[in-house]
C-alpha cells in the first residue's frame, strides 16, 4: 500500500497570475518557427519555395502590368521594342471589348442586351441575398418572368417594334450568360422532377428516370451536344428546323438536369422518413407534400451542391464552342488570330483575360456556396 | 525484452525515482494560458485521480505527459526519462505509458484482436503468435475473450472501452492513464468499465485517471488532485479531500458535483 | 359503404391510389411511345430526303483520311472506317490511362501538400487548386496548345540539338531504341526481377508477422530489378541501338515522335484533374478522426507506421469512391481532344467519320455505347472494391 506523506499533500494559497507566453513560442517569430521552419525538411521546403516565387512572381508582374501595353490601335503598339520585352497586349482586349461582350449583335440594338444583363443582375441579387424580402416572388421573377422577357428582348418581337435579331449574331459574354441562365432556370425544375421520379413508387417512372440519369451521366457533354446538334434536326419535320443555339441549349439543359437530379436526390434522401409520415398524417397528398414540406427542406440542405452544379454548368458553357456557337471563349479564339493584332503575346493576353473572367465568377460563386454552408451548419447547431 | 505485465515495478521504487515527475509545467495555446505552475510527483503503484470543472486543463495535463500535447516551460520526467522533443525519447516514454481515451479510438478497420496485437508486433517487434497469446490473455482479463474476431463497430460502447484498456495493457506499460474513460458511455455500461479499472488498481498498476466518477475515486485513489483554470489548487488523500476540502474552489466544486450524484 | 367480398370498403375507382398509379404509368408509356413513333417517322423521312443511307455497313468502307497518331497499323488507302474506330479508341485509352496515372500521382502530392505543416507549401497548394478548378478545362487546353506549345521554335531552330533529342513545334522527338537479338533475354530478366521483388515483399511480410523481424527490401529489390537485367545484358551480349532523330530540311526523320497535341491534352487533363483529386485526397485524410492518430501515437507507433497502418487504411475507404468519379471525369474530358486536333475517339469517329458518311444516328449510337461501356465498367469495379473493403456493421 502506498503511504501518503506530508510532501504529497498540497493546497494552493495564491493563484498564479496569468503570464505571457515565451517570446520564441508566440508572436511572429513563434509563428515562423512553427509554420515555416519547424524541421530541417520544412526549412529546405520554405527556402526552395521562396526561391521559386522569386523567380516566377516578378516575371508575371512584369508581363501582366509593367511591360504591358494598355492602349494602341493595332499590333505595332504591342510588339516588343529593341530595348524592352513585350508585355501583355491589353490594347487588343480594349479594342475588341465590345465584341467580347455582345458578339455580332447589331450595335444599335445593344441596349436590349444591357437591359437583359440588368434584369438578370437584379433577379440574381434578389435570390442570392438570403435576407431579402419575398424571395418566393423573387423565384417567380427569376424562373418565369425574366426568361420570358429576356426571350422577347433578345430575340425580338416585330409586333411591338423590337426588330428580330438572329441568334447567329449573338456572341461573347451575352451567349455565355444566356446559356448559363437558361441552363440554370431549366435544369433545376427538370432535375427536381427527375429526382422525384427516381424515388417514385411507380416502377415505370422510376426506371425511366434512372435510365435517363445514368445514361446522360455516363457520356461526355460533348457527345450530348453533338447528339443534340446533329440528331435534333432529324427528329423533327423540316419546318421546325431548330436553330443552332436552341440545339445547343437543349443539349446543355438535358445534361445539367441529370446531374442536378442527383444533387436534389441526395437532399431528398436526407429528409427523415418521419417528415413524410407527419405530412401524410396531416392529410397532404403527393404534390402538396413535396411542395410544402419535402422540397423546401431538401433544397435548403443541398444549396451548396446546387451552386457547385451551377459553377460546373458555367464552365461547361465553353463546350458550345464545338457546335458552332460563339460563346465568350470562342470570341477570344476568333479575335486572337486577327492579323490586325498578330503578335507573339496576343494569344496569351486573350487567354489571360478569359481566365480572369471565368475565375472571378466561379470563385465568387464558390465562396457564396461556402457561406451558405456555414450558415446552414450554424443554424443546425442549437 | 519482454516485460512482466502489470505489477508494482520494484526497480524504480528502490531507486527512489518517481513514475511521473512534473516540475513547473506551463503551457500556452497561442496567447491563452492553458496550464500554469503544475507540480506533481507520482510514485510507482500510486493511483492519482484528477478532477475539476471542464476547461480546467486536466486532459491537457495528462496528454502532455505522453507528448500528445506540447508545452513551453517546465519539465516532465517519466520513469527517469526526461521528456524532450527528441523522437527517440518520446517513443521510449510512450512504450511505458498506456492511454485510454474518452472516445475509445479503436481502429475500425482492424478486428479486436488485431487492435491489440498491432503495437506489440510493430513497436515491440514481437512475433505474431506471441502477440496474439498476450492479447487473448488481456481480452480474457477484461472479460470479453469471445469478441476477439469481431470489429469495433459490432461492439457496444462498454465493450469497446474494455478493448481499449486491453489494447493499452498489451504493451505491458508501467503506467496507465485514463482520460475521462466513462464520459461517453451509457449509464448502464459505466459500471463494467469502472469494475475493470478497479481490478487493475488492485493489481498494483500505477494509474493517472481524469474522471468525474467520485465513487470510483473514493474507492481506488491514493491521492486526489483538483484543478481549476489550468492550475492545481489542491492535492490530498480521498478521505481528507471529500470530507474536508481546504480550498474554497474545491469546496464549491464538490458541493455541486456531490449534490447531483 | 357496403363491404365487398374481399372485406375492404369499396371506394370509387378513381380515388384508389393503386389504380391511379397504374393509369399514370400507362399514360406515361403511351406518351413516350407516341413521341417515339413521331420521331422515328421524321427520322426516316429526313434521312430519305437527304439521301443518307442507314445501317452499319459503312464500317467496312474505306476511310480515306489520315490520322496523325496511330498505335496500330493504319493506312490512308486501305483502312476502313472500322479500323479508324479502333485507332481512335486506342488513342483515347492511351490518353486516359496515362492521364489517370499521372493525375493520381500529382493529385496525391498536392493533396498531401494541402495538409503540410509548412504554411508556404500549404497555401501554394491551395492557390493551385483554387485557380485550376475555377477555370474551364477547354480554356486551359487551348492555352497549353496555342500559347505554349505553338510557341516552340521551328524545325530549324529546335531545342536540344546535339543531345539526341529535339523539341520544336512539331513535337518532341526522342531516340528510338531498336532491339537486336538477345534483347528478349534482357526483357525476361527484367520481368523476373520485378516478379521476384513482389515475391520478396510477401516473404518479408510473412517473416515479420511470424518472428517480428524486419527483412531488408530496398537493396535486394534494386539488385533484382536493375542488376539482374544488366548482368544478363552483358552475359548474352545483346545489342540495343538507339536511332536518333535527324534534322531534315522540312521535317524530322527517325526517333519516336510525341505530338504536341498529345502533350497538350495530357498536360491539360493531368493538371486539371489533379486539382480535383487533391481535394478528394485532402477530404479523405481529414476524415480520419484525430483520436485515431492520438491512439496510435500513444501506443508508441512512429509517424510512418501510423500513416501506413492506421491513417491510410481508413482514408482510402473515403477516398476511393470520389476518386473513381474523377477518373470517369478524366475519361469523359478526354473528348475535348477535338479542340486541339488530337485524334482521339470522338475526334475521329464522331467528328471526321460522321462528317464523311453523314450517318449521324449510327455514329452517335456507337459513340454513346463506347462511353457508357467505359463508365459502367469503371463503376462496377468501384462498387465491387467498395463492397470488399466495407466495415462489417452490427
Amino acid at each position: 500500500m502506498i503511504a501518503v506523506t506530508e510532501d504529497d499533500i498540497f493546497v494552493r494559497s495564491q493563484r498564479v497570475s496569468v503570464l505571457p507566453p515565451p517570446l520564441a513560442a508566440a508572436g511572429p517569430i513563434g509563428w515562423a518557427r512553427a509554420n515555416l521552419f519547424s524541421s530541417p525538411v520544412n526549412t529546405l521546403l520554405t527556402i526552395a519555395i521562396l526561391a521559386l516565387l522569386v523567380w516566377i512572381v516578378p516575371t508575371l508582374v512584369r508581363f501582366l502590368f509593367i511591360d504591358a501595353t494598355w492602349s494602341g490601335a493595332d499590333r505595332d503598339a504591342c510588339l516588343a521594342g529593341p530595348h524592352d520585352e513585350a508585355g501583355a497586349c491589353w490594347a487588343f482586349v480594349r479594342d475588341r471589348f465590345s465584341y467580347f461582350i455582345y458578339g455580332s449583335y447589331p450595335i444599335g440594338q445593344r441596349w436590349r442586351v444591357d437591359t437583359f444583363f440588368a434584369m438578370l443582375a437584379f433577379g440574381s441579387a434578389w435570390l442570392l441575398w438570403l435576407d431579402a424580402p419575398r424571395r418566393d416572388l423573387g423565384a417567380l421573377y427569376f424562373f418565369v418572368v425574366m426568361p420570358v422577357c429576356a426571350y422577347v428582348l433578345l430575340n425580338g418581337w416585330p409586333l411591338i417594334g423590337l426588330q428580330s435579331v438572329d441568334t447567329a449574331l449573338w456572341g461573347g459574354m451575352l451567349v455565355t450568360v444566356v446559356v448559363t441562365t437558361v441552363g440554370m432556370v431549366a435544369s433545376l425544375p427538370l432535375g427536381i422532377l427527375l429526382a422525384l421520379g427516381r424515388r417514385s413508387s411507380l416502377p415505370a417512372v422510376r426506371i425511366l428516370s434512372a435510365l435517363f440519369i445514368e445514361f446522360v451521366r455516363g457520356v461526355p457533354l460533348i457527345t450530348v451536344l453533338f447528339m443534340a446538334s446533329v440528331m435534333l434536326p432529324l427528329f423533327v419535320p423540316p419546318a421546325w428546323a431548330p436553330d443552332k443555339l436552341l440545339r445547343a441549349l437543349t443539349g446543355i439543359v438535358l445534361f445539367s438536369s441529370a446531374y442536378m437530379a442527383e444533387v436534389v436526390r441526395a437532399g431528398l434522401v436526407a429528409i427523415p422518413r418521419g417528415q413524410y409520415e407527419a405530412a401524410s398524417a396531416l392529410g397532404l397528398r403527393f404534390w402538396r407534400m413535396q411542395r410544402l414540406i419535402i422540397l423546401p427542406q431538401a433544397l435548403r440542405i443541398t444549396i451548396p451542391n446546387i451552386v457547385n452544379s451551377f459553377i460546373a454548368l458555367f464552365k461547361d458553357t465553353t463546350l458550345v464552342f464545338f457546335v458552332g456557337i460563339f460563346d465568350f471563349l470562342k470570341t477570344i479564339e476568333v479575335a486572337r488570330v486577327d492579323p490586325k493584332w498578330a503578335t507573339p503575346v496576343t494569344s496569351a493576353t486573350g487567354y489571360a483575360f478569359a481566365a480572369v473572367f471565368y475565375f472571378v465568377f466561379c470563385f465568387l460563386m464558390a465562396r457564396y456556396a461556402d457561406r451558405i454552408e456555414y450558415r446552414l451548419a450554424r443554424a443546425d447547431r442549437r | 525484452m519482454n516485460q512482466q505485465p502489470g505489477g508494482v515495478s520494484e526497480g524504480s521504487a528502490q531507486r527512489g525515482g518517481f513514475a511521473v515527475e512534473i516540475n513547473g509545467l506551463y503551457k500556452w495555446f497561442g496567447t491563452f494560458q492553458v496550464l500554469s505552475d503544475i507540480n506533481l510527483k507520482v510514485r510507482n503503484g500510486e493511483r492519482v485521480v484528477i478532477c475539476g470543472p471542464s476547461g480546467s486543463g486536466k486532459s491537457t495535463l495528462i496528454r502532455c505527459i505522453n507528448a500528445l500535447e506540447d508545452y513551453q516551460r517546465g519539465e516532465v520526467v517519466v520513469e527517469g526519462v526526461p521528456l524532450t522533443h527528441n523522437l527517440k525519447r518520446i517513443d521510449e516514454i510512450r512504450r511505458e505509458i498506456g492511454m485510454v481515451f474518452q472516445q475509445f479510438n479503436l481502429f475500425p478497420h482492424l478486428t479486436v484482436l488485431e487492435n491489440c496485437t498491432l503495437a506489440p508486433i510493430y513497436v515491440r517487434k514481437m512475433p505474431k503468435s506471441d502477440a496474439e497469446r498476450i492479447a487473448r490473455k488481456y481480452l480474457d482479463r477484461v472479460r470479453i475473450p469471445e469478441q476477439a474476431d469481431k470489429y469495433p463497430g459490432q461492439l457496444s460502447g462498454g465493450q469497446q472501452q474494455r478493448v481499449a484498456i486491453a489494447r493499452a495493457l498489451c504493451m505491458s506499460p508501467k503506467i496507465m492513464m485514463f482520460d475521462e474513460p466513462t464520459s461517453s458511455l451509457d449509464p448502464e455500461m459505466v459500471k463494467e468499465v469502472l469494475d475493470t479499472m478497479v481490478e487493475l488498481a488492485q493489481e498494483g498498476m500505477t494509474m493517472l485517471v481524469v474522471t468525474h466518477e467520485m465513487g470510483f475515486a473514493r474507492q481506488v485513489a491514493n491521492r486526489m488532485v483538483f484543478m481549476d483554470a489550468g492550475q492545481i489548487l489542491e492535492i490530498n488523500t480521498p478521505a481528507a479531500f471529500f470530507s474536508n476540502p481546504q480550498h474554497e474552489r474545491t469546496r464549491a466544486f464538490l458541493s455541486q458535483i456531490l449534490k447531483n450524484a | 359503404m357496403q363491404p365487398n367480398r374481399s372485406g375492404r370498403p369499396r371506394t370509387a375507382l378513381f380515388d384508389d391510389p393503386t389504380f391511379r398509379g397504374i393509369v399514370y404509368q400507362v399514360l406515361l408509356c403511351l406518351l413516350i411511345a407516341l413521341a417515339a413513333t413521331a420521331v422515328v417517322r421524321n427520322v426516316i423521312a429526313n434521312l430519305a430526303r437527304n439521301r443518307i443511307t442507314s445501317g452499319f455497313g459503312f464500317l467496312d468502307q474505306t476511310a480515306g483520311f489520315d490520322i496523325s497518331q496511330t498505335l496500330i497499323e493504319y493506312s490512308v488507302q486501305t483502312s476502313t472506317y472500322g479500323r479508324a474506330f479502333w485507332v481512335g479508341l486506342l488513342n483515347t485509352l492511351l490518353i486516359a490511362g496515362l492521364g489517370i496515372v499521372l493525375a493520381t500521382l500529382l493529385g496525391f502530392v498536392i493533396g498531401i501538400a494541402r495538409l503540410s505543416s509548412n504554411w508556404l507549401l500549404r497555401n501554394i497548394a491551395r492557390g493551385y487548386v483554387e485557380v485550376i478548378r475555377n477555370i474551364p478545362l477547354l480554356l486551359q487546353l487551348l492555352f497549353w496548345y496555342n500559347a505554349v506549345l505553338k510557341a516552340l521554335p521551328e524545325i530549324r531552330e529546335s531545342f536540344f540539338q546535339g543531345s539526341g533529342m529535339l523539341l520544336n513545334n512539331r513535337g518532341l522527338f526522342l531516340p528510338q531504341p531498336v532491339v537486336g537479338p538477345g534483347a528478349g533475354w534482357v526483357l525476361l530478366a527484367f520481368v523476373l526481377g520485378v516478379a521476384a521483388t513482389f515475391g520478396l515483399r510477401l516473404v518479408a511480410q510473412r517473416r515479420r508477422e511470424l518472428t517480428g523481424q524486419i527483412t531488408p527490401q530496398l537493396l535486394p529489390a534494386l539488385a533484382l530489378i536493375i542488376g539482374l537485367p544488366v548482368v544478363v545484358f552483358f552475359v548474352v551480349g545483346a545489342e540495343v541501338e538507339l536511332v536518333y532523330p535527324q534534322l531534315g530540311r522540312f521535317n524530322v526523320s527517325g526517333g519516336v515522335e510525341i505530338l504536341p497535341e498529345f502533350a497538350a491534352l495530357l498536360f491539360g487533363l493531368v493538371i486539371y484533374t489533379a486539382a480535383f483529386i487533391a481535394e478528394v485526397v485532402r477530404a479523405g485524410l481529414l476524415s480520419v478522426p484525430k483520436g485515431q492518430l492520438e491512439a496510435a501515437g500513444a501506443l508508441g507507433l512512429r509517424r510512418r507506421e501510423v500513416l501506413n497502418l492506421v491513417v491510410i487504411p481508413q482514408a482510402k475507404r473515403v477516398i476511393i469512391p470520389p476518386l473513381t468519379n474523377q477518373y470517369l471525369n478524366l475519361i469523359k474530358n478526354s473528348s475535348l481532344a477535338v479542340a486541339i486536333g488530337y485524334p482521339d475517339f470522338v475526334q475521329i469517329f464522331t467528328g471526321t467519320v460522321l462528317n464523311q458518311t453523314g450517318q449521324a444516328i449510327e455514329v452517335v449510337v456507337i459513340t454513346l455505347a463506347v462511353y457508357l461501356a467505359l463508365s459502367l465498367i469503371t463503376s462496377a469495379a468501384m462498387n465491387w472494391y467498395n463492397a470488399r473493403i466495407a466495415y462489417p456493421g452490427r
